[in-house]
């Protein structure tokens, strides 16, 4: 089944390439570690997945470019044609000649109702080219405003018009020190927005990202592309073809679905977190060596104890003694703070993949008390190894991750709502005080639910 | 893409408007090596075939046939527009383009502004149409003027009004040269502080510069090109004062290095929108940004570097210093002391080969000294242009919504009720018609309003800073 991928915005547009472009390299990587068979039915899933075939059979990337200017779209699809391995489709992309101005108001009022028709023919038009969809990828940052306006609208058509698909939107969370002076109310409007229309969110956060590419990957002067490059390596460790029950050469249909299926069991909870490890550089990759034990010990404990990556980990949290009440509202606040998950989805690439042991996931002192964890706990295995990495391990979770970032967020937003700085900015184009007031609510209530589990 | 109309006004106003599509075109010629006409170009050119007659001439797309400028180019007396139609660059403008009188304001804002103004608004308003027309899509008009004479700062804030009503969704940016103290027009405060009323009541963003601020920075400059350290040569072209031609007669006139300064002012504002980067800027988001109630819209701003020196290397030290530079007075184009004031908002926006990891160390690095106001701490703008202005490998220009142009304003204020509570000079404005002592006190009372918002803020400058109080959600 088929992924049709939009790409909002200066962000979006940036990172989608990256994103196709990695799962294309990975695809026909050669260092696969398995048989030809295996590789051959590897990618074919990946390109069944997302990318269609052409007549010269160059294949394009099943997506649909969405700017307000020209200039992103414009890169993106000349860097695309130029790579010579993939490409964008001819007339895949939207752009007008003015952008959103940061301002998620013109993004959602005022660019979406206008370009609502014309975007969506495009995404139809995408859709049509599959077999069969299995839903939507949309990738958009939180803090300007053509991603975040335009796709909070975009995404509610989605919702309305293709209500049997999945739609899972990758959101870019800003740097905490400003990229964007507005971000912070950008961001809330984006959040309350997707939460009513969206199934899944796999947020991305830039501070996290950044770091990995100082402390693992040793880049000196970091650019958004090395940025996006992580980004699009964590994605494609998940979203990769990864083996179905059946096991070899057979590749799970819909990961999207059961993703979802796995890790969404409760519409109040859809913020997901991704983690991979390990992640460094090419050049230190040659001389390491990894056992499945000491990577899922790591992996445990990132999760455990809320590290975005597999330095720094804090080793004295553990899991809560059973039987003690939760912290609530106070855990924001408290040091050796312990990760609470609702579910977790850890996938596994690579050599003696069937060896590993995920006893220490399975932990039920893990999980909130409403899923076993029988249910609260899955794990995907496949023998083709991902992007040179010998042994890899990407977790996808549903659990507190998010929960101080949302945090901080609704904080700030609030304190410039208070004093009303920039909401002119906002009401200029048809926002009333009100629509902020129920973002605010909205987000209090997930604040407040992720916080009690 | 979107395009901008320039509107320059009065003597400064064209004077620095000449500098700047001078600049422009030096900056576009650098960039565009194969002359084929794209969006960047359009954003301030039109491409025109001048073989047609008439208005037939624009041609959207292909190799650049001649270029001319989106500018409209008013003054009331008509010594500089012609200067400038007989020098190097009378083929970028359009005859058409022009509307100049015999007899100049007088240095009196109300005969720029009441007598020109219904004089020649008809005028104005077809010759804005009609550049509007040859947009696909306008998006900003920048009003070039100084506040102390007659027709730039009458004449100049005249426009402003019509622009609101005639283009209400094309913003309007106003470079606005403010006079000093020891300005020789006499009744420079008079006009300064009409003209801010229009100001705080029509435009969306203003960027205010003083003469003197230019001149020290001609001041530095001359200091190290004349210093004779051994070794140090500053590479050719790269003086934010200089010029395209080195040496051409017209160019030596004094004004020049100081206009050649706000001209670059306005390439780098320009710059994100009109090249490609990892993070680009639209003009539409500095508004956006910077601006958090629609009074507060005066915003310094700093240029580095101010030249660059010969030797190729830029190690990160000297990248870092630029950075340190866009905060220190000797770089801003307005007297103003932003570090000890409070900073409403700040946007950097950089040139050349920079990255999100530089822009975040530097960020990280000055911060502590900045005092932000408390519901905007972490109130940075940043954008990341992959194209270096000519002749450096990076630059930088700062804009801060910041309560450090208070003082500024005050003198202004200060210098205007000295010289009304004499009633000096009054008569030669209420002599014109339309003119009453109202007015008079209409302006300094929006002034005063102003004055008075800032002070508010800088008020809350010594408090702590306390988080509101949450919305509280029953579980």
């Amino acid at each position: 089944m088929s992924i049709v991928t939009v790409q909002l915005g200066q962000c979006g547009n940036q990172i989608g390439f990256e994103v196709f472009d990695a799962l294309y390299t990975d695809s026909h990587c050669p260092q696969g570690l398995c048989s030809k068979r295996e590789n051959e039915a590897y990618q074919a899933s990946c390109k069944e997945r997302f990318f269609s075939e052409e007549e010269n059979g160059v294949p394009v990337a099943r997506a649909v470019l969405v700017d307000m200017e020209p200039k992103v779209t414009s890169q993106t699809l000349s860097k695309a044609t130029q790579s010579g391995r993939w490409k964008y489709g001819q007339h895949s992309c939207f752009c007008q000649k003015q952008g959103s101005g940061n301002n998620w108001a013109y993004g959602y009022s005022v660019h979406g109702p206008r370009h609502e028709e014309s975007i969506m023919n495009l995404i139809q038009k995408e859709v049509e080219k599959c077999d069969s969809l299995s839903g939507f990828f949309i990738i958009m940052s939180m803090a300007g405003g053509t991603g975040s306006g335009l796709g909070a609208f975009v995404t509610q058509n989605l919702q309305d018009q293709y209500s049997n698909s999945l739609k899972m939107n990758q959101i870019i969370w800003p740097y905490g020190t400003g990229e964007v002076i507005v971000q912070n109310y950008n961001s809330i409007l984006t959040l309350s927005h997707l939460y009513r229309s969206s199934d899944a969110l796999l947020v991305h956060e830039n501070d996290a990202l950044h770091k990995i590419c100082a402390k693992l990957m040793n880049i000196k002067q970091i650019s958004f592309s090395d940025i996006n490059q992580v980004l699009a390596h964590q994605l494609g460790s998940v979203f990769q073809p990864t083996y179905s029950v059946e096991g070899s050469c057979h590749y799970r249909r819909n990961p999207l679905g059961d993703l979802m299926e796995n890790l969404v069991p409760h519409p109040e909870f859809k913020m997901l977190g991704i983690r991979n490890i390990p992640q460094m550089s090419e050049n230190s990759l040659a001389y390491s060596t990894f056992t499945w034990a000491g990577l899922l010990k790591h992996l445990r404990q990132m999760l455990i104890s809320n590290s975005k990556m597999e330095e720094g980990i804090d080793w004295q949290v553990r899991p809560p003694l059973p039987g003690l009440p939760t912290l609530g509202k106070a855990s924001l606040n408290r040091g050796l703070h312990f990760n609470m998950s609702i579910a977790n989805l850890v996938i596994l690439r690579g050599k003696d993949v069937h060896s590993a042991d995920l006893g220490g996931f399975k932990d039920s002192a893990l999980y909130t008390s409403w899923l076993e964890p029988i249910n609260a706990f899955n794990a995907w295995k496949t023998h083709r190894a991902f992007s040179k990495y010998e042994k890899s391990a990407a977790l996808v979770s549903n659990s507190q991750f998010l929960l101080k970032p949302l945090d901080t967020i609704v904080g700030k937003a609030w304190n410039m709502f208070a004093s009303k700085a920039y909401i002119h900015q906002y009401t200029k184009f048809g926002m009333e005080e009100e629509d902020f007031l129920d973002s605010f609510t909205l987000l209090e209530q997930v604040v407040a639910s992720y916080c009690n589990l | 893409m979107a395009q901008s109309v320039v509107v320059q006004v009065g003597q400064c106003g064209n004077q620095i408007g000449c500098c700047f599509w001078d600049l422009a075109l030096r900056e576009h010629a650098a960039v565009n090596q194969k002359g084929i006409y794209d969006e960047a170009i359009s954003s301030f050119f039109r491409n025109v075939d001048t073989r047609v007659v008439g208005d037939g001439g624009s041609i959207s797309k292909g190799k650049i046939c001649s270029l001319k400028a989106r500018a409209i180019l008013i003054d009331m007396e008509e010594g500089v527009v012609n200067e400038i139609l007989q020098g190097p660059l009378r083929d970028v403008f359009d005859s058409k383009q022009l509307i100049t009188d015999i007899s100049g304001s007088g240095n009196n804002w109300a005969v720029g502004y009441k007598v020109f103004g219904s004089l020649y608004q008809e005028q104005i308003l077809e010759k804005l149409r009609k550049s509007a027309e040859h947009c696909d899509c306008l998006q900003c008009f920048f009003i070039i003027h100084s506040m102390g004479g007659g027709t730039g700062s009458g004449l100049g804030t005249f426009l402003l009004k019509l622009l609101e009503d005639e283009f209400p969704e094309v913003y309007r940016f106003v470079t606005s040269v403010y006079p000093s103290g020891e300005d020789d027009v006499i009744t420079s405060p008079y006009n300064s502080i009409l003209a801010m009323k229009e100001l705080n009541e029509h435009a969306d963003c203003v960027l205010p510069i003083d003469n003197q601020s230019l001149f020290d920075i001609i001041s530095k400059i001359d200091l190290m090109v004349n210093s004779g350290k051994l070794g140090t040569t500053i590479k050719p072209k790269s003086l934010v004062t200089s010029s395209a031609e080195a040496v051409k007669k017209w160019h030596q006139r004094p004004f020049d290095a100081m206009n050649n300064i706000v001209a670059n002012l306005l390439l780098n504002l320009t710059s994100s929108a009109r090249f490609e980067g990892s993070l680009n800027m639209d003009l539409n988001e500095i508004s956006m940004n910077l601006v958090p109630f629609p009074q507060l819209h005066y915003l310094v701003s700093s240029l580095t570097p101010l030249y660059t020196l010969a030797d190729v290397n830029i190690p990160t030290r000297r990248l870092d210093q630029m950075f340190s530079d866009a905060f220190s007075k000797d770089h801003q184009l307005i007297r103003a002391d932003p570090k000890h004031s409070l900073y409403l908002a700040c946007a950097l926006m950089v040139r050349g080969n920079v990255q999100v990891s530089d822009l975040r160390r530097n960020i990280e690095r000055l911060k502590p000294s900045l005092q932000f106001v408390s519901w905007n701490q972490e109130g940075w703008k940043t954008s990341l242009c992959s194209v270096p202005p000519v002749g450096h490998s990076h630059s930088l220009l700062a804009l801060a919504n910041n309560t450090c142009v208070k003082p500024t304003f005050m003198e202004l204020k200060e210098r205007f009720m000295r010289l009304y509570k004499k009633k000096a000079h009054l008569h030669h404005y209420l002599q014109i018609e339309g003119m009453e002592e109202s007015g008079f006190m209409e302006a300094v009372s929006s002034l005063s309003g102003l004055i008075e918002e800032y002070n508010q803020l800088d008020a809350t400058k010594s408090m702590p800073v306390e988080d509101f109080p949450r919305l509280s959600i029953a579980v």
